[in-house]
């Protein structure tokens, strides 16, 4: 028998989609049964009452967790986020409710050994609801109390060698696609520098000295399925710089219909038979392919690896032999001064362990942002402030053509004092010795 | 808002710790009660620096320093601060010099 009445949110457990609110139910009455006797640190009904706040929520349409929360683990400024309800008296399940972010695997990958061991910890020391996993990459634990963060992240890291991610004015938790692991566009290992770069800065991850938060996404191309380019200050892009290797024969097995285009991706529909000039050369951003007598041809030169080929024809087509990855800076959501997304900063650089050039870029932008970067502003807002040219200064980049998507509009130009004749130091009366006044 | 009895006086403190007025928190008695929560055994002078700064640059700006200019002024490094205060600046340092509890996304 549930503890809340909850008619609102029961309606969601109709429909084809997993419901979250069965999820939930199901976990409440798995802690009210308790076939496996576990020793709950935290309210047995705290799910229950969860369900009773949201569907309290739902009635009112309001929030009913307080205004934030400052608690942890000593060592570390962030990693959990406190929450506390608004109504304690009356969920007295959910008063706290603290989520723990815990550092995820690269790409995600997990056996069902090492899960299990999670989710034992959890039920015994939290609410046994996770979010696989938060937007930035964790997994993220939700909902338990003060006495239990010490315990939970000394059997984390006892136990299953496991560390907490970030929260605060610090390196978030990075993140990549899953890369080589299983996609053949990925240009450069996005498991092995996302795990790499994760492991060099847990200094600057678990202890806030930043103005404001920093993301790092890995992306294995330009599909960018971490989506870095949108969500972190500097995402890392994998690309190339030689010839797109084409298979001839593949691509005459693809323009006479044996394999499907995209890999069947839009086989739910009858798109025609599959064209070629239709769908790769015409479509191609740059039009510097070209199909003549049965042979499929790239002119390099022109060609800005967008993958709309090689997406097209994925046995035919692949990235070239000469990877690399691209790194972009300054992505962020709308606050305060508009929403951002990654600008190009270096067009081509090798990922190489042990990444000493790609640290090297990392350290020159933080030290500048460290030093410069006002409270709360992101990257992207310091480099708008300061100028791009500011960027460039600091992390010793040539300025190339490659920066900008078009040259400046206005004439608002600035420039070195040592650039021109003379400098800024000038005298009036020189002046009026030739323009009476 | 809960109560908190230490050494003789009340204190109004929140569901974290924090103290609900500066002004009540500007006492030796805060200090020695937080101490005991947030893992510290003896306060010594490097403490006592990082308090009054924080106090200090609170009075004049009503707002917390940020991290690097709490470095700068004390000339401790992050890593000693967190040696002082092993919750840090934020949690430690500042719920100690009674300022007002950290917001924001952390």
């Amino acid at each position: 028998m549930a503890k809340h009445e909850t008619p609102l949110i029961d309606q969601l457990s109709s429909g084809p989609w997993p419901s979250f609110v069965d999820d939930l139910k199901q976990e409440a009455e798995s802690r009210a049964k308790n076939d496996k006797n576990v020793d709950f640190q935290i309210p047995q009904d705290c799910v229950d009452d969860l369900l009773g706040v949201l569907e309290l929520s739902y009635k009112h349409g309001r929030t009913h967790w307080k205004h934030g929360g400052i608690v942890g683990v000593f060592g570390y400024g962030g990693g959990v986020i406190g929450r506390y309800c608004d109504q304690p008296e009356m969920f007295p399940g959910v008063a706290h409710f603290h989520t723990m972010r815990v550092s995820q695997p690269a790409g995600k990958f997990y056996t069902t050994k090492y899960l299990k061991d999670l989710c034992d910890l959890w039920e015994f020391r939290g609410s046994g609801i996770t979010n696989m996993h938060g937007s930035t990459g964790d997994i993220i634990f939700i909902g338990t109390t003060t006495p239990q963060l010490e315990e939970i992240f000394y059997e984390l890291t006892h136990t299953f060698n496991q560390d907490l991610g970030g929260s605060g004015s610090n390196l978030r938790t990075p993140s990549d696609c899953l890369g080589q692991a299983r996609c053949e566009y990925a240009c450069y290992d996005t498991q092995a520098i996302c795990h790499e770069l994760t492991n060099e800065y847990q200094d600057e991850l678990h202890r806030p000295a930043f103005p404001y938060k920093f993301k790092f996404k890995f992306d294995g191309c330009p599909n960018c399925c971490v989506a870095s380019i949108a969500r972190s200050d500097m995402s890392f892009i994998g690309t190339w710089r030689d010839d797109i290797r084409i298979d001839q024969e593949a691509v005459q097995a693809y323009v006479g219909g044996e394999f499907p285009s995209n890999a069947g991706a839009h086989a739910g529909r009858d798109w025609g038979p599959f064209d070629i000039e239709k769908e790769v050369i015409n479509l191609c951003p740059t039009g510097c392919m070209k199909y003549e007598d049965k042979k499929l041809m790239i002119n390099t030169k022109e060609c800005t690896r967008c993958m709309h080929c090689i997406n097209v024809m994925p046995r035919a087509l692949r990235p070239g032999n000469d990877k690399g990855c691209s790194i972009l800076v300054g992505a962020k959501a709308p606050i305060l001064d508009g929403a951002q997304m990654g600008s190009l900063l270096i067009p081509f650089i090798k990922v190489e362990e042990p990444y000493d050039e790609i640290k090297e870029v990392i350290e020159s932008i933080w030290d500048w942002w460290m030093e410069e970067g006002k409270n709360r502003e992101r990257l992207g807002e310091l480099i708008k402030r300061q100028g791009f040219q500011r960027l460039l200064e600091e992390t010793g980049i040539k300025a190339v053509p490659q920066h900008v998507q078009e040259p400046r509009t206005n004439p608002y130009i600035f420039w070195k004092e040592d650039e021109v004749p003379g400098g800024w130091e000038r005298d009036v009366n020189e002046f009026r010795k030739y323009h009476l006044r | 808002m809960a109560q908190a009895e230490f050494m003789g006086k009340t204190f109004t403190i929140d569901e974290d710790g924090f103290i609900e007025s500066y002004e009540e928190g500007k006492c030796e008695e805060w200090i020695q009660y937080v101490k005991q929560q947030e893992g510290i055994d003896e306060l010594n002078d490097e403490h006592r620096k990082v308090i009054n700064m924080l106090q200090d640059y609170y009075e004049k700006n009503g707002i917390a320093p940020m991290v690097r200019v709490l470095s700068k002024v004390t000339k401790f490094k992050l890593k000693h601060i967190y040696e002082l205060f092993p919750s840090g600046p934020g949690k430690g340092a500042c719920k100690m010099a009674g300022l007002p509890k950290p917001t924001g996304c952390v």
